[in-house]
């Protein structure tokens, strides 16, 4: 980690990459006219969508109803598996994102992704932070330890591990695993973060703490949070889209949703007729 | 009316049908127990013979036996130091030109070929596996061992072999046969085994682990070196002996490249011979109740216990992980 002063590209404790603060529910990413395929089978039907700026966006609906594919569009994860493909518009920064010229390793430095279930990777707690650090920039020692101090920070856990920070990830407990997921991608300093149903395997008090993070992190991230639990939707989200069989049937502010929604089948799910 | 009484008579006869059934139990258990001992039982025999068969050359030649180079007949002094050394080198070095191309196919298989195209490769890696050693130690013989002294022993020997220190290594010899070519022909042997376990192992690691290190703008590169590998190390390495303990026992294919000259050379492109092709060549000549087969059998032995060792070690580092 040696290296001239001039090498630097970024300080170690920095806020989110810095950008013009946009005015209220300005959208930081736009979908338009977006259809998705696995293979031959339509996964999403022409979902056209703004994603406001700082804001949560919650997406609820039954399983399989394109919820997390429309995240992992978002990152272009669906570009590993041969046989998937999207068409359509995705603009984010005067840019689209399913463009084939696109850099994918950029694009998923700022569209950062927390899955399921934890994923700490076989390495140690400082580690599994520095590590997707070090794929984006060079920080000197201490900047990678400042670095990781802010994220840990950032995401609720620092007090709880920052005396073992050399210890391996997988002793954590399953819901500072999450947390410690969630540090991992904001260490990055993304704009925009994918929960795909982040709380599915935690026990309610460690759902609860994740839940509060999410509130303190829309200040700095767009968040977009695939949820099954309608009640975290309600308490988590400003904008909350309802999916059905592959459509996007409804999205609005989240107390228009749960309150007076337009749709009928959104009436129908929210008040559990079906899902 | 019958019938229903006939019926009931069978429902009623539920007793005697068990006692069948416990029989058929017991003796099934029985031989499958037989078995296993069987299996245990002969391997304890193959061990004990082959050390009371290498008892007398032991005796007579003491420790000197596993460090002396001498091999003859005719004077009755043994030494296994030359065919340790031949085995020990040809399979390293086989081990390492065959491990990063395993590592290649293995990366290639999982994470870069297109779909349809994984198949055809994997079977043809599996099928370097099913050919016959003979094959091999013709091809060896016939083909490459030609070849190499044509064309990559002048290149080594000129470039590598004037730089100080590692010079000897490559020096010239004359001939077709030597270590090197052992090696090359152990590395195409072993190289199916390795691929394969190291193809199974990477397809354990979860996928949502490799998609967490994607979703951080990791490259396939980045991925495979930074997740998969230390996910999969110990098993790799599992793989790796897998491989080591086939290449120390290969018999015919060595027999056919290696030269079967007793001396040690620095150079790798000098003749050799190994544990496995030294008593494959001698045993027929040696007469009951002599030294000669004694010290054949003492070979035997040392090769079963290397071979035994890095089997095991194998066999430790191959299971499956618990939890992380």
């Amino acid at each position: 980690m040696e290296h001239a002063p001039g090498e630097r590209i970024a300080t170690g404790v920095p806020g989110p990459a810095p950008r013009a603060p946009a005015p209220d529910a300005a959208p930081r990413i736009s979908v338009r006219d977006l259809d998705f395929f696995y293979g031959s089978n339509q996964a999403l039907r022409r979902i056209t969508i703004d994603l406001p700026d700082r804001r949560v966006t919650g997406m609820i609906g039954p399983s399989g109803c394109g919820k997390s594919t429309l995240l992992r569009v978002l990152n272009r994860m669906y570009d590993l598996y041969p046989g998937q493909r999207a068409e359509g518009e995705v603009w984010m920064d005067g840019e689209n994102i399913l463009s084939p010229s696109l850099d994918l390793n950029l694009l998923r430095s700022r569209v950062g992704m927390v899955f399921q279930k934890p994923t700490p990777f076989p390495m140690s707690i400082y580690e599994n932070i520095a590590f997707g650090v070090r794929l984006h920039e060079r920080l000197s020692r201490s900047e990678m330890a400042a670095r990781v101090e802010w994220s840990l920070t950032r995401a609720a856990l620092w007090d709880e591990v920052k005396d073992r920070l050399g210890s391996p990830a997988a002793g954590l407990s399953g819901g500072q695993q999450q947390r410690l997921c969630i540090a991992r991608s904001i260490a990055v300093r993304p704009e925009v973060i994918l929960l795909d149903e982040p709380t599915s395997a935690l026990d309610p008090i460690s759902t609860l703490k994740i839940e509060e993070l999410i509130d303190e992190l829309k200040r700095d991230f767009t968040i977009v949070i695939v949820t099954h639990n309608l009640q975290q939707a309600a308490r988590c989200a400003d904008q909350v889209a309802f999916f059905y069989l592959g459509e996007l049937v409804e999205a609005g502010p989240a107390a228009q949703i749960f309150t007076a929604p337009k749709q009928r089948r959104t009436q129908e799910y929210i008040t559990g007729r079906f899902g | 009316m019958p019938s229903n009484s006939l019926s009931e008579a069978a429902v009623l006869a539920g007793p005697a049908r068990r006692r069948g059934h416990r029989f058929g139990d017991i003796l099934f258990a029985g031989i499958a127990q037989a078995s296993g001992l069987f299996v245990l039982g002969l391997l304890g025999a193959i061990i004990l013979l082959l050390f009371l068969g290498a008892l007398p050359a032991f005796r007579a030649e003491g420790a000197r036996f596993l460090v002396s180079a001498a091999w003859n007949p005719v004077t009755d002094h043994y030494g296994a130091l030359v065919s340790v050394y031949g085995t020990l080198v040809s399979s390293v070095l086989a081990l390492l030109l065959a491990v990063p191309l395993a590592f290649g196919v293995a990366y290639c298989l999982t994470e870069l070929a297109p779909g349809w195209a994984r198949r055809p490769i994997g079977t043809a890696v599996e099928l370097l596996a099913a050919v016959p050693s003979i094959i091999y130690g013709m091809w060896g013989f016939f083909q490459l061992g030609p070849w190499v002294a044509a064309h990559v022993q002048p290149v080594l020997t000129a470039s590598l072999g004037r730089v100080p220190g590692i010079g000897a290594v490559f020096e010239a010899e004359p001939g077709n046969s030597s270590l090197f070519v052992a090696a090359l022909v152990l590395a195409v042997m072993v190289l199916p085994f390795i691929a394969a376990t190291m193809r199974d192992v990477f397809l354990t690691v979860p996928v949502m682990f490799k998609e967490s290190a994607f979703g951080l703008g990791c490259t396939k590169w980045e991925v495979m070196r930074h997740i998969v590998l230390p996910y999969t190390r110990t098993a790799v390495v599992g793989g790796i002996m897998l491989g080591l303990g086939r290449a120390l026992g290969e018999t015919m294919a060595v027999t056919f490249v290696i030269g079967n000259t007793n001396r040690i050379s620095a150079s790798l492109f000098a003749p050799g011979n190994t544990i496995a092709s030294l008593v494959a060549l001698e045993f027929p000549e040696a007469d009951q109740g002599s030294l000669h087969l004694s010290a054949l059998l003492a070979l035997g032995f040392l090769l079963f216990v290397i071979s035994f060792v890095v089997l095991a070690v194998s066999r430790v580092l191959l299971r499956p992980r618990g939890r992380n």
